[in-house]
């Protein structure tokens, strides 16, 4: 089949591709562009590790045709950080001990980055929810629960 | 929440600690929250190919013939790789520590073991060429009976799983069929028990389901070696067994990794690494071999699963006096480290309690199932979980609280182990006495007032008489029918370390032989009941804990 060229923004700069037409936005991000934030854990849409941002709203980036994002806005965690500044909710994992081997951390942080740009002041209720479709193995959840809400605090905080 | 109790063995450990007990930023987090840390697939490649494996749809079957032409002219296909482009097609993980016997193939050549076992590689441009093309190799099979349970599996006659030990299991130094434990004698206590309890317990295969799965990545260096990312728990061991499969100098692979995507066990088998290497080296190329989570849910090697048979003699007054435990380990079609796990099993028999008449039989067992491995704490699990169900239901039998009953037949320091070693350092007493108070659980005056530092040692530092055959080794009933080049199950005793300031009671002429010992002839060791004291004052510092200071207690 012919490949085809797209265009969309990744972390705030332009960038064009030919890509397959069956070929998953997640393939194109980390073997076409370079980014290997986002991770693959399943590739059938049940485990999150491939959480990005198209528009703002977190996809799975497995079950994400790739031709399907032309003109839109795309986040991975690789675009966080501004400069060297980690945003809340980076700086908080940290604090909070909420990584261990860190293969689920970059499909956390975005599905925990949709939330808090959507409310950003969610319950806990809320947090789990939000991130409910991302597997992690290693810390038993609670440690990132915390993580997420410390930062909405601290965003909180800062705004007051 | 970590929590520190100073209260407890204060006097004997150094508390100007610099890390422990404080919080320390990993050294790895700030690359995991910024996306940067490199796991093994998150390296790019020019001209990288994939490979995707043909796996068995029988749990056991002979291989009347392969067909790969069809597959080698399928779009993207660079390369098909047979058993026999397989430089050393048959490897066991141990063999690297001299233990064990080669009895896996890397890919398979006369016969399958179990389902999902690998037959032929394929390498092509993409991961979807390479999973078409894996669906046109043709294999005809002639279908084999199959064994999946571990005691069927021992059975005289049972079908033969793995040709290199004949008799399904897994044979120690060549020559015993399983581990063995023997301390006092098991069948006279059971006969003056108050209480006779004989219970089976058992565990299914867990899958690790690390987020990542098992994958390698291999390439051609520019200095004639090949560059491997790989996702190995155990890097070096990973290298020497990819070294040894492909036959290649190991300085002609240049292994980057340590940084797995969740392990648990599950990246210690190399299941990648050898097929990798080789289609680099076929191809000339990157090549990266990744499992599917299918893949590795139902082929990636799990904790296997274990079958656990324990019988106890109680008294009334709650004093364990006799424990029997007969353990199965299902190590699947092939050894890799389940063989380990058994040794760590018996060395665990027969749990952290003092117990004067203790006999152990742990059997590594192959059946018709995935091949078992390593998963956090294997070998010893499995065993707790049953040892720890069974103490709930000996104190329901004598009535006797729970938690109290433990504390009981702990281990204190200087008693004696089965394996004839004295207990040092022991703390199942305290952590008992913490557990109860965290959850107000009600414990006896006498209870709350043990310590493991006192009312052990004395009668119980000593060695019961242990009945051992004509050439000084332990004897055995009949636990399985072994093929007679076999010794079956005679195991030297363990070297007896003595310990110093301990009287030891030993028997004073050989004792006749097992089956024919009468009822009553070696004296009974009766456990003696720890005495109740406050713990005196040690007068020495430091070091409880650690193994790594000169002075010990
Ligand atoms: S890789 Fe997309 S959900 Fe698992
Ligand atoms: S930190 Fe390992 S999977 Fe979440």
């Amino acid at each position: 089949m012919a490949r085809m060229p797209v265009q969309f923004r990744l972390n705030g700069t332009d960038r064009a591709v030919f890509v397959e037409p069956v070929e998953t936005l997640l393939g194109t991000i980390r073997r076409g562009l370079g980014d290997f934030a986002p991770k693959f854990g399943c590739g059938q849409g049940t485990c999150g590790a491939c959480t990005v941002l198209v528009d703002g709203e977190p996809r799975l980036g497995c079950l994400t045709l790739s031709v399907t994002c032309e003109g839109r806005s795309i986040e991975t965690a690789s675009g966080l950080a501004d400069g060297p500044t980690l945003h809340p909710l980076q700086a908080a994992f940290m604090e909070h001990f909420a990584a261990q081997c860190g293969f689920c951390t970059p499909g956390m942080l975005m599905a925990a980055k949709a939330l808090l740009d959507r409310n950003p002041d969610p319950t806990r209720v809320e947090v789990v929810e939000a991130i409910a479709g991302n597997i992690c193995r290693c810390t038993g959840y609670e440690p990132i629960i915390n993580a997420i809400l410390a930062a909405a605090q601290q965003r909180g905080a800062r705004r007051a | 929440m970590l929590e520190f109790r100073k209260d407890l063995f204060a006097d004997e450990r150094d508390d100007n600690l610099n890390v422990i007990g404080k919080g320390e930023q990993r050294q790895d987090m700030l690359g995991h929250v910024t996306g940067r840390t490199r796991f093994f697939d998150d390296h790019g490649f020019d001209g990288l190919l994939h490979l995707k494996v043909v796996r068995s749809p029988h749990h056991h079957a002979r291989i009347r013939s392969i067909d790969v032409s069809a597959a080698e002219r399928a779009p993207g296909v660079k390369r098909v790789i047979r058993a026999q482009d397989v430089p050393v097609n048959k490897n066991t993980l141990l063999s690297l520590i001299g233990f064990g016997k080669d009895d896996e193939p890397t890919l398979a050549v006369d016969k399958v073991r179990y389902k999902g076992e690998p037959i032929v590689a394929i390498i092509a441009a993409s991961d979807a060429e390479a999973m078409a093309a894996v669906k046109l190799v043709r294999v005809s099979y002639d279908p084999l009976p199959t064994v999946f349970d571990v005691q069927e599996a021992l059975k005289p006659g049972a079908v033969v799983v793995n040709e290199t030990y004949p008799g399904n299991y897994f044979e120690y130094h060549d020559k015993y069929d399983h581990q063995k434990l023997r301390f006092g004698d098991v069948e006279a206590a059971f006969r003056t028990a108050d209480h006779v309890l004989e219970e089976r317990y058992q565990m299914s295969p867990i899958e690790h389901a690390s987020t990542e799965t098992n994958g390698t990545i291999a390439a051609p260096e520019t200095n004639n070696r090949y560059v491997v990312h790989s996702c190995a728990q155990g890097l070096f061991f990973s290298l020497g067994t990819t070294a040894k499969i492909l036959a290649l100098e190991s300085n002609r692979l240049h292994f980057i990794g340590g940084t797995v995507g969740g392990g648990f066990g599950g990246k210690v088998d190399s299941l990648t690494e050898p097929l990798a290497v080789l289609g680099a080296i076929l191809t000339g190329q990157p090549v990266r071999y990744v499992l599917g989570r299918e893949e590795e849910m139902q082929f990636g090697s799990p904790r296997g699963a274990e079958r656990h048979v324990i019988k106890d003699g109680v008294m009334r007054d709650g004093r364990i006096v006799a424990r029997q435990i007969t353990s199965y380990f299902d190590a699947g079609a092939y050894t890799r480290l389940s063989s380990y796990g058994v040794v760590k099993c018996v060395a665990h028999m027969p749990g952290p309690y003092t117990i004067p008449n203790v006999r152990g039989d742990a059997y590594c067992v192959f059946t018709n199932r995935v091949p078992a491995t390593a998963m956090r704490g294997f070998g010893v699990t499995g065993l707790d979980f049953s040892i720890e169900v069974q103490m709930d239901k000996l104190a329901h039998l004598v009535g006797i609280d729970p938690m109290e009953f433990r504390i009981l037949n702990a281990y204190r320091d200087g008693d004696m182990k089965a394996h004839r070693r004295v207990a040092h350092n022991t703390a199942l007493i305290e952590c008992v006495q913490v557990a109860a108070q965290k959850v107000n659980w009600p414990l006896s005056e006498t209870a709350r007032r043990a310590s493991s530092l006192s009312g052990g040692g004395g009668p119980r530092a000593a060695i019961p008489p242990t009945v051992t055959d004509e050439s000084g080794r332990i004897g055995r009933p009949e636990t399985r029918q072994a093929p007679p080049q076999l010794t079956p199950g005679a195991a030297p005793l363990p070297a007896y370390q003595p310990a110093p300031a301990v009287p030891v009671q030993q028997p004073a002429a050989p004792l006749p032989n097992y089956p024919s010992q009468p009822a009553a002839a070696a004296p009974l060791p009766a456990p003696t009941p720890p005495v109740q004291t406050p713990p005196p004052t040690p007068q020495h510092g430091a070091a409880r804990f650690s193994s790594v200071f000169t002075r010990r207690r």
